[in-house]
């Protein structure tokens, strides 16, 4: 018998615990108060004792993107940091690397998921798809399509998209501030 | 051990048991070799306690589960209990031994459990149809060894938490050794998990391969790869057309819609190879079993645990790996403890505070305090936030905690989890009151 049974056996039952902390949870907790922000990205928790689920609104300050508050969900699972987190925007937008579902096509968010990169390389390069949007990864080929082959109509559909308007005959959600 | 039934120990009261039975395995317990361990007391202790007192659990009861079962049983161990929260299916029966085609349907660990109490007399197999998060920390306490042939991270990374919280420094017996067995096609590992005294599961998450994902735009755009029209019809069309229904990977229906949309949609880039199996195998991962790993990894992990029961041979350190996809290959090497793993690394403190503290007075103490040298902590329990420092709105939802009591927020004996940017993990305190 291996050492640790030669001792004593059951002489009394370990003090009841508590329900100890998730890796998970202690993760969020970590990354969530260790976010380093700049003013163009907030954070919003619809349930505060939620860390599991909230949202992100990016205003970016320069780019196409000017003058837009974008709203993306964040879902994290108990299986963080193995898992990425979920992200979705929550509006419809008008840009090459989000569809119209909503999905957000970011390398580090799904191929390139890591453990070691947590919520704020996340953060950070969501607000990077609005500087440089990348019509290499369309998600949204029209959108991709017209931002290659004519930068000034692209601009202009951005803008008109942002103002809540139609582009193609498609409604898009007003996201001006 | 004193008074200790010679009949018992010999095994021949038992049913089913029969003279010469374990022959060959005494032959190990009789006498120490020369690499047993010192505290090895060969003879009938070591048989007494094999087979008449070691309660072994088995977690998952499915390729690796129905292998570890077998030679369990088979080397003597006699109290097996078994946990699997899977039924059986029809394509689990080339490799899954232990159960037959009336099976199909049934639940894995209670089939598993009666064909090998019928094959092998004498043993007591305790099945359990759920899942390990159904069982409390009393559950697991009552079993001298765990063994793991599990096909998830999750579950794995539950199993090694609990285990670790389990560890009681005034108690040995709550630590329970961890035998994890895995294995992935012709490759596998077997390692030994001492919880709190060597790595753990945890440790070395960053080590596991990524399950293999496809840009989001190559799977809207540009497909190329059956998998690629499965992923789209999986991950962009479900959604979209059913809302917020949850797709259920195991529900037949559910896959054969993905089928449709996936065929479809290879139809019209003209790829081919998308079939009903290969929609299953993308959606749930799977990835195929082969038989003779998974023997090799369970006759390796069953060897562990008779070591580590019997002491009669050193045990593994602490990680074995096998990869026969080029001839047999094997390498063991001793993976490191991480100090900064979230699970077993990490600074533990016990706190001494007076009643009367405020939360304030609390994080005070903890950034004036010199051996820890923490900057802006942020606290909470187990179900609670009690301060956090970021992001602004939480730290405003918390702030009134501030002036609160600590002791009207955490009980006698209670855990605060800490972080701070200037920890490598977390600090966990135990907070007792004067």
């Amino acid at each position: 018998m291996i050492k640790i049974w030669s001792m004593k056996k059951n002489e009394e039952a370990a003090a009841k615990k508590k329900p100890k902390t998730s890796a998970a949870q202690i993760r969020v907790q970590k990354d969530l108060t260790e976010l380093d922000l700049p003013p163009t990205m907030t954070t919003h928790f619809p349930v505060p004792t939620d860390l599991l689920n909230f949202t992100l609104t990016i205003t970016p300050d320069e780019g196409m993107y000017q003058g837009g508050a974008f709203v993306f969900s964040f879902a994290i699972n108990t299986n963080y940091p193995h898992d990425p987190p979920k992200v979705k925007c929550t509006q419809k937008i008008y840009h090459p690397n989000v569809d119209l579902e909503g999905n957000v096509c970011l390398n580090i968010l799904r191929e390139d998921w890591k453990p070691v990169l947590n919520l704020n390389s996340v953060m950070v390069g969501l607000q990077y798809l609005f500087l440089e949007p990348n019509a290499d990864d369309p998600l949204n080929k029209e959108a991709a399509e017209e931002l290659r082959k004519n930068r000034e109509q692209f601009l202009y559909n951005v803008k008109q998209s942002m103002r809540g308007g139609h582009i193609k005959g498609m409604p898009f959600d007003k996201v001006t501030v | 051990m004193a008074a200790v039934d010679v009949q018992r120990v010999n095994g021949t009261s038992h049913v089913g048991d029969w003279p010469d039975r374990y022959y060959h395995v005494d032959q190990v317990l009789d006498r120490p070799g020369p690499r047993t361990d010192p505290s090895f007391m060969a003879g009938d202790g070591v048989k007494d306690f094999l087979r008449n007192q070691c309660k072994i659990l088995v977690i998952g009861a499915g390729g690796l589960g129905c292998e570890i079962l077998a030679d369990l049983a088979l080397s003597g161990f006699k109290d097996i209990h078994v946990i699997d929260m899977d039924t059986i299916d029809i394509s689990n029966l080339n490799r899954q031994f232990l159960f037959r085609p009336k099976d199909v349907g049934k639940p894995k660990a209670t089939v598993a459990a009666e064909y090998v109490m019928k094959r092998v007399p004498g043993t007591k197999v305790t099945p359990y149809y759920g899942k390990i998060q159904d069982k409390d920390d009393d559950y697991y306490m009552q079993f001298n060894l765990v063994i793991c042939g599990l096909d998830s991270v999750e579950a794995r990374r539950w199993i090694n938490a609990t285990l670790v919280n389990l560890v009681d420094p005034e108690n040995p017996e709550s630590l329970k050794p961890l035998i994890d067995g895995g294995t992935e096609g012709f490759k596998g590992q077997a390692r030994v998990i001492l919880p709190t005294v060597t790595s753990c599961y945890e440790c070395s998450l960053d080590m596991l391969n990524k399950p293999t994902a496809f840009p989001i735009c190559t799977i809207a755009n540009t497909p190329r790869l059956p998998e690629h029209c499965i992923e789209w019809a999986s991950v962009l069309e479900w959604p979209r057309v059913q809302g917020d229904k949850k797709m259920d990977t195991d529900d037949p229906e559910h896959i054969q819609w993905l089928y449709n949309i996936a065929s479809a949609r290879a139809k019209e880039f003209k790829i081919e190879g998308v079939t009903w199996q290969l929609t299953q195998g993308v959606v749930k991962n799977i990835i195929p079993a082969i038989a003779s790993t998974n023997a090799i990894i369970a006759a390796s992990c069953c060897n562990e645990a008779f070591k580590i029961a019997t002491s009669s041979a050193a045990y593994l350190n602490n990680y074995f790996m096998l990869i026969g996809t080029d001839g047999v290959y094997s390498y063991t090497f001793e993976h490191e403890k991480r100090s900064d793993c979230p699970v077993c690394g990490g600074e533990s403190l016990e706190v001494s505070v007076p009643r009367s503290w405020t939360v304030e007075r609390l994080i005070e103490m903890l950034v004036e305090k010199q051996d820890i040298q923490i900057k802006k902590p942020s606290l909470s329990t187990a179900t609670a936030q009690i301060y956090f420092q970021a992001p602004k709105q939480l730290e405003e939802v918390t702030r009134p905690n501030l002036e609160k009591l600590v002791s009207d927020l955490v009980p006698d004996g209670g855990d605060i989890t800490v972080t701070a940017s200037s920890l490598p993990f977390s600090l966990s305190l135990r907070i007792t009151y004067v």
